[in-house]
């Protein structure tokens, strides 16, 4: 039963709660009508310390769509935490108007700490360069629907392993999968954290190679999952500079690569794939977003208990 | 071989890694104290070649939490009546709050100042922990 609970990192889900998500999130998109009025009367607060445009707007359309409403602001300027108030003062006052919290911080951890002080569901919609379940979940959802599995895959991950929450959170959920075997396509300075691989990686004994050259492993690949350098994890515009443009997708680089690939990206993307990709049946980052609303849609419903 | 007498009822802090002992002895407040307190550098020691000791002829409250960060293979023996009643042979914590402190600029700690500084031990081997909220490592080196 997910009702009431808090989804602060994927790892707060079991295999089985992942499993029932995906399997909601399919049924919603296959029956949507049945759904629609699945949490009328209930409010969605969306509470973004930081820009976005997918998470915040597939929330709210997640929730219009089960007959919900939606509150919240897209930037910290337009909320009291810019004449200084704590997280927890802004969590404890906004659980008292909303059924449920989406927030996006740009403080690791901010999303742990937040439903320490709230009474109602938190969900962890992006904490710095941490966790993203949300993501983690959309991608799931999006392998599991166009590769069938999400068992006995090569995974590469490209770019910017280190700030890439997307990246941290999805190499944690698929390392709990069987037979999953990982590489980590990055610049040195930008190289997937150790306690990913000390971690989750070292307990579920997930075999992971490391590279700098995406064309040596292009082959190999079941799923390509793109990243981009994002300049607001540096402190230096320096080091942005040199490493944004590190890896970029073409179709020449897809020419090596297997037939069945699935291609995808949390977006926004900026450099890191060509356009020209987009026309390729392997490029699933469109559809990736689609997927996207309907398991939020699957979370909403379950975390209100009303699925 | 220096001679130091017997404390009555307090506490004998040994075993601790030579060179250590003034940190723990400034950590407690030993140089204020109203009590006898007897602090011994390098004596000699068949488990540890060079050791430091601190006899404390009072009973205080330790945090052994603190003690284990600073050096787990501290003994600590309890004397009442100037009879051990008891040895604590101290470890790393499992958990521990505010006493690492997370340097993450980036972790909620950093600009949420009443948040509690939550640290859990790792790699007991290497002697790491992990920011319950950033995941940032530290580790008991950056402590002592």
């Amino acid at each position: 039963m997910l009702k009431g609970r808090h989804l602060v990192d994927p790892q707060d889900l079991q295999l089985n709660e992942l499993d029932q998500l995906c399997t909601l999130a399919d049924r919603i998109q296959k029956n949507q009508s049945q759904y629609r009025d699945l949490c009328r009367g209930q409010v969605l607060a969306t509470l973004f310390f930081e820009p976005s445009t997918r998470t915040r707007l597939s929330f709210e359309a997640a929730m219009l769509r089960l007959g919900g409403s939606c509150l919240g602001f897209a930037e910290p300027s337009s909320s009291s935490v810019a004449k200084g108030e704590s997280l927890a003062d802004t969590i404890r006052t906004v659980a008292a108007y909303a059924d449920m919290i989406v927030m996006r911080n740009p403080k690791e951890g901010a999303a742990l700490l937040a439903s320490r002080y709230s009474t109602v569901p938190v969900v962890n919609a992006g904490d710095g360069g941490h966790h993203h379940p949300t993501q983690t979940l959309t991608d799931l959802l999006t392998i599991r629907q166009l590769r069938g599995s999400t068992e006995g895959l090569t995974i590469g991950f490209c770019g910017d392993l280190r700030f890439g929450r997307t990246v941290h959170s999805l190499a944690e959920t698929l390392a709990r999968y069987k037979n999953n075997t990982m590489v980590f396509i990055s610049p040195p300075e930008l190289k997937i954290p150790d306690y990913i691989k000390t971690g989750a990686l070292a307990k579920n004994n997930i075999q992971y190679r490391e590279t700098d050259r995406l064309e040596a492993v292009m082959g190999d690949l079941d799923v390509l999952y793109m990243t981009r350098v994002q300049r607001e994890r540096f402190f230096n515009e320096e080091d942005y500079v040199r490493l944004k443009d590190f890896y970029i997708l073409d179709n020449e680089k897809l020419k090596i690569a297997k037939k069945n690939l699935i291609i995808l990206h949390p977006f926004p993307r900026v450099n890191e794939i060509a356009v020209e990709v987009d026309a390729d049946p392997r490029a699933a980052y469109f559809a990736q977003a689609k997927y996207g609303m309907y398991i939020r849609m699957a979370l909403i419903a379950s975390l209100l208990g009303a699925a | 071989m220096l001679n130091i007498a017997k404390i009555k009822n307090g506490i004998v802090i040994d075993h601790i890694k030579a060179g250590q002992g003034l940190r723990i002895f400034n950590w407690l407040g030993l140089g204020k104290a109203p009590y006898t307190v007897a602090f011994v550098v390098n004596a000699e020691s068949r488990r540890l070649g060079r050791k430091d000791i601190i006899k404390i002829d009072n009973e205080i409250t330790i945090d052994f939490a603190v003690l284990g960060l600073i050096d787990p293979n501290i003994t600590v023996n309890i004397i009442e009546n100037e009879k051990i009643t008891e040895k604590i042979r101290l470890k790393l914590p499992e958990r521990v709050e505010n006493i690492l402190i997370c340097k993450n600029p980036r972790c909620i700690t950093a600009t949420e100042k009443y948040a509690p500084h939550i640290f859990h031990l790792v790699d007991p081997e290497r002697g790491l922990y992990r920011c319950e909220y950033c995941d940032e490592q530290r580790s008991t080196e950056d402590f002592r």
